[in-house]
This record gives structure tokens, sequence and C-alpha cells, in this order.
């Protein structure tokens, strides 16, 4: 926990130093016509480094030896998080319901072990439901790949 | 003229079209409920871009009614399968999941529903008198009064929103800067964008909102494993009736929570610690107070009264002064915003027929809503007992596609995971995720605010002081932020040191 605290409050610091420097380029203080842009993400910033700064004294001050994620945790989390990344990457080339159906198939063989029936039956199902109902009835386009445009749409 | 105003209002809110979109919200919105990773707020959001064709009444009768269904839904989960689907259910389950193991799922969900409705009407009556007023007096706000409301919102989640302060001001603080990225609309300057172009556009809120709570949501889920051990409903009319005969002898909790609920509820993130003040406080004040935590009627009663009661409270800031109470309805603001309305006290002379239209619709919503959770439990618990492998997958897929629709872009599918991890860790680190969706939904405003302000004053803070309302409601922001800092020096002095009750933010 205090390694994923101090991590957490040092990035934070780290990110409103790099406001800070933009807004002090963009000028923080009275321009012609009022504050000038940098102004309000100045102080925001200003409040943010010195209360992470706070968090990180406190974090490190504190020392009860909770672990912020076991490896079991973790590993059921990258199992959701990895395929879903490699889903959304491969949204990129064959477009967001073919990426959606091989997605959601692998999940369910992988994690899930069902029957190759009801995966074949769900990760084509789902698919070709909210194609229907966003492309077709709220007209609300989706990424398209190779195989919609062989479709014609 | 509150009166004639509400009945134009259900002239509006039962045309069956607007109907059908009632019962449509309930049905998806008690489903979202249900479902684990996907609450009122990111269930909104993933359902805005379809809206956008729609009139803007029936659009918002849309998404009001699914918020309902998502506040019904977390009782049913809480319930039967002792998961809050919602931060504000958790309260539930403390009697109602030892209720259903008894063999009483059927009465304690009887009256959570019963009680949901309760505490809803008490609030929208409160909204229909109360409303059209503070409009009234919202009309004569400048800059330094709506900067110091909003300074007063933000105020109460450091103050009153329990967990360490500083990291709630801390996600505030992030909100805000997101909120900053992009093009300065008053001096055209880019800002935060270090020259990359898709920085341009800034941040979406319903992007994070999709991201924190929907895939964040997930994260945290699968990490606990997830396991549904669920009891049966037992749900029949017979039942019903009888749950129904004995709730009248509760008419004091359900007065008292009432009153809990719409008083934290327009204020931000008041749901939850609504449900738990309620509660204690039922618990306090009942003859058979060693009964709560096993399996009491009461103890179910009191939680939900208040939670749905705050749900629709945090409506009446957010019509009337433009200022949202909860994740939920800073995403219907942004509805507003992109349907062409201007949220705020204008809206009361401008479209009358839109304010009076959600009204009346909350009305008829609510009455729809438990009529259907009633007939349709077994359904709605069955969405649970779906296997795991599916739903994970299916939720992904659902966010992924909610966060396309907003601009067509998928860049917006890649912060949606950026935020599902950031809403990951700050989640399993005590970082509030409600201030900063608020923040990022409310940045433009503020600092538009604060910069007209500093204008008419000519750079002195001293002008959200020395004007009358402005200098009240600064004043007690102010206390708000200090109250961390008074308070164990107040226990001290006191010599006691009485138990906080720690509640997370809705």
């Amino acid at each position: 926990m205090r390694a994923a605290e101090l991590v957490t409050a040092s990035v934070l610091v780290f990110l409103g130093g790099v406001v800070l420097f933009d807004a002090v380029r963009l000028g923080f203080g009275w321009g012609p016509d009022g504050p000038r842009s940098g102004f309000f993400p100045f102080w925001l910033a200003l409040i943010m480094v010195i209360v992470c700064g706070v968090i990180l004294v406190q974090a490190a001050l504190d020392n009860r030896g909770k672990s912020f994620v076991s490896r079991e945790q973790l590993n059921s989390v990258l199992k959701v998080l990895w395929p879903a990344t490699a889903a959304v990457a491969l949204m990129h080339f064959v477009g967001l319901y073919v990426a959606s159906a091989l997605y959601m198939g692998f999940y369910m063989r992988w994690v899930g072990r069902h029957s190759w029936v009801a995966v074949v039956a769900i990760a084509l199902g789902i698919p070709i439901g909210s194609f229907l109902v966003f492309e077709k009835w709220f007209l609300v386009p989706m990424p398209k790949g190779p195989l919609e445009q062989w479709l014609g749409y | 003229m509150g009166i004639e105003n509400l009945i134009l209002g259900f002239h509006i809110a039962i045309t069956p079209f607007n109907l059908f979109m009632a019962v449509v919200g309930i049905l998806l919105g008690t489903i979202i409920g249900v479902l684990p990773g996907l609450g009122g707020a990111n269930g909104v959001a993933i359902l805005l871009p379809v809206t956008f064709t729609m009139p803007p009444t029936s659009a918002i009768i849309l998404l009001t009614s699914i918020y309902w269904g998502a506040l019904f839904g977390g009782a049913i989960t809480s319930i039967l399968f002792n998961i809050p689907g919602e931060p504000w259910s958790v309260a539930t389950t403390f009697d109602g999941y030892p209720m259903a193991r008894q063999g009483q799922g059927g009465a304690a969900l009887t009256a959570a529903f019963t009680s949901s409705f309760v505490g809803a009407f008490f609030s929208i009556v409160f909204i229909t008198f109360f409303a059209p007023l503070l409009a009234q007096i919202a009309l004569r706000f400048g800059p330094p009064e709506i900067f110091a409301i909003q300074f007063l919102t933000f105020s109460s989640f450091v103050g009153l929103g329990g967990g360490n302060p500083l990291k709630s001001l801390v996600s505030i603080l992030i909100g805000f800067i997101l909120a900053t990225v992009g093009l300065d609309i008053v001096t055209g300057q880019l800002r935060l964008t270090f020259g990359i172009t898709e920085l341009m556009r800034g941040f979406d809120f319903i992007i994070a909102v999709i991201g924190l709570f929907g895939i964040g949501e997930i994260l945290l889920s699968v990490e606990e494993g997830l396991t549904f051990r669920g009891t049966r409903t037992g749900m029949n009319l017979r039942v019903v009736l009888d749950t129904w005969k004995t709730l009248p002898r509760y008419w004091r909790t359900f007065v008292r929570s009432s009153f809990i609920g719409f008083w934290m509820g327009f204020k931000p993130g008041g749901a939850t610690p609504a449900s738990f003040m309620s509660y204690a406080f039922a618990k306090r004040f009942s003859k058979n107070a060693d009964r709560f935590g096993k399996g009491d009627l009461e103890g179910v009663v009191a939680p939900e009264t208040a939670a749905h009661a705050a749900g629709v409270a945090a409506i009446l800031p957010m019509i009337t002064l433009g200022i949202p109470g909860s994740p939920t309805a800073a995403v219907m603001l942004g509805g507003l915003i992109i349907w062409g309305l201007q949220p705020g006290p204008l809206l009361f002379k401008e479209n009358p027929d839109f304010v009076w239209g959600l009204i009346a619709s909350m009305y008829t919503g609510n009455i729809i809503g438990v009529l259907m959770v009633l007939a349709f439990v077994p359904l709605f618990a069955a969405i649970l007992r779906i296997p795991f492998a599916i739903l994970t997958p299916l939720i992904v897929v659902v966010c992924a596609i909610g966060s396309y629709a907003v601009h067509n872009s998928m860049l917006d599918i890649w912060y949606m995971l950026i935020f599902g991890v950031v809403g990951y860790v700050f989640k399993k680190l005590d970082y509030p995720l409600a201030p900063l969706v608020l923040a990022l939904v409310l940045g433009d405003m503020a600092e538009n605010a604060l910069r007209q302000s500093l204008i008419m004053s000519q750079g002195s803070l001293a002008i959200f002081f020395n004007r009358p309302i402005a200098g009240v409601i600064t004043a007690v922001a102010v206390f708000f932020f200090i109250l961390p800092i008074i308070t164990p020096w107040w226990r001290k002095l006191k010599g006691a040191s009485a138990p906080t009750v720690q509640t997370s933010h809705n």
C-alpha cells in the first residue's frame, strides 16, 4: 500500500510540475483583459503539488504493512486488462464489431472455459445485435473494418 | 403559479412516446443498476449519444428514468446477493441480505422498493415547490455568487466526504486541471497541449465517467473474485400485500429518512452518507435496536428511503443552479448543454415545458418504476446469474461503444482504458472519484465565474466576501474546508473520541 501511495503521489507531483511549467509559459498574472490563461491552472497545480507533498509525507510515515495488491489479484486484473487493450488495438484494423466478437469469444473460452457452441453463439450474437441497434436503429456509427466494407457498409 | 405549470408538465410527461421512454429507461436503468461495473452515472453516459437526435424533453425523461431504475436496481443485488450495486446500497445489505437468507427476501425487496418510492416521492414534492423559488433567487446571482456556490459544492466534498480530506482535494484539483486542457475560449490560447494536436479537444467528462466508474469498477470486482451466491427472490403478490400492511408502522422512519435524504442529497455526494446516517438514526430510535443487522425490516426501510430521496434531490441544484448534485446529475447536465439548453435558473423562464415536463416525469417515472421492479424482480435477479466470463467482456464492449459514440473518436476508447486503470488505482488508494468528475464537468464554468468576478473587482478576492449572498456562501465553504483541521482539535477539547463513520462518495 505504502509503495503505491508514494508512487501515485509522486506521479501527481510530477504532473503538477508539468502544469506549472506550462502555466508559467502562458503567464499567470494580470493581462490587459483580466487574468491570463495560465492563472487558473497555475494556482490549481501549485495547491496540488503542495497537497501531494503532504500526502507523500503522510504515506512515508505510515508503516501499516498492508499490500496494495496480491499476486493473484493482480493476475486476475491483468487477465481482464490485456485482452481489453488488445481488443481496442484490434479495433483500429478490423473495426469494433469484429474486434468485439474475437475478444468476447477469446475471453469466454480462455477464462470461462465455456463450450464452443456457447462461445460462437454469444461472440457472434452480441456484436450482430449491437450492430443492428446502433447502425440501423439509432444511426450511431461505430468504427468499421474490411468485413463491413465487403458487406457494403 | 406552481400547480398549472405542473399540469402543463403532466401533459408532456404522459404522452405515449414519453411514457414509452420512461418504461425503456427504467428497464435499462434497473439492468444497469444490477450489473456490477455499470452504475447510474456511466449507464447514463453510455446512452447519452443515443439521445442526441431526440427532443430534449424525451431525452431527459429517458436519462432520468435510467437513473431511477439504477437506484431501484441497487437494492436487488444488495438484498439477494449481498453485493451493493451502488455505494448507497451498502447500508441496505446490513439487514436486507440476512432477511433474504431467512427466506424473507420477498418482504425485504417489497419494503426496499416501496421505501425508495416514498423517499423519491417526498423529494419530488419538495422539488416541485422549491425549484421555482430557488431559480427565482438564483436569477439574481452574478459571477461571484456562482463561483461561491461552486466553491461550496467542492468544500462539502472535502469537509463532509469522509476519508482523507487531502485526497478529496487532490481529486478536485485533478478534475479542474483536466478541464483546462485544450483551447482557452477567453484568450484563444492553447493550454497544456504541449504541441500535441490530439490534446486540443481536451478531456471529455463522459469518457472519464465511463472509464473511471465502468472499467475501474470491473477491474475492482474481478480482483475481489466475483462469486455470486444468490438467494431466491421469494416474491409474489401475497408477500407484497402482506409487507405493505406492516409498512405504515414505520411512518416515523419514512419521514425522518426522507428529510435526511433530501437534506443530504441536494448537496454533492449526498446519497451514500444519507443512507448510512438514516440507518444509524433508525437504529438509535428503534425499540428493538438489537435486531438491526440480523434482518430487521426497518433496517431496509431507513437506508432505502434516504438513498432514493437523496438521489432525486440531486436533480434540484442541477435544474435551478446548473450545478449537479451527483456524478449522474453531472452527466445529465452535460446532456442539457449538448441538446442546446442552458442549465441554470433561466431554464424556468425560457424552457418551462422542458423543466415542468421533467418534474412531472419524475412522478410518473417513479410510479412506473416501483410497479415494474415489483413485477419483474426475478427477471432482473436472473441477470446476475449470467456467467462472469460473458459479463466482463460484454461490459467492456458496451463501455467502448459508449466512449466512441461521443465524438466518433478511437482515441476516446484509449482514454477510457487509461481512465479505467486510474479509477482502479484511485479507488484502492481512497482518492474519491465523484469530486474529480464533478470538477471536470464544472471546470469551465468555475473558471469563467472566477475570471469575471476578478475582472469586476480588479483582481481582489474580497469580492467573494463583501457581497451579501456570496459572502455567506463563501464563509460556509471556508468553514467546510477547515472542518477536517478543527474536528480532531475539537474532539481533543471535549475529551471524547467519538468514532467516525467512514463513507465513500457516491
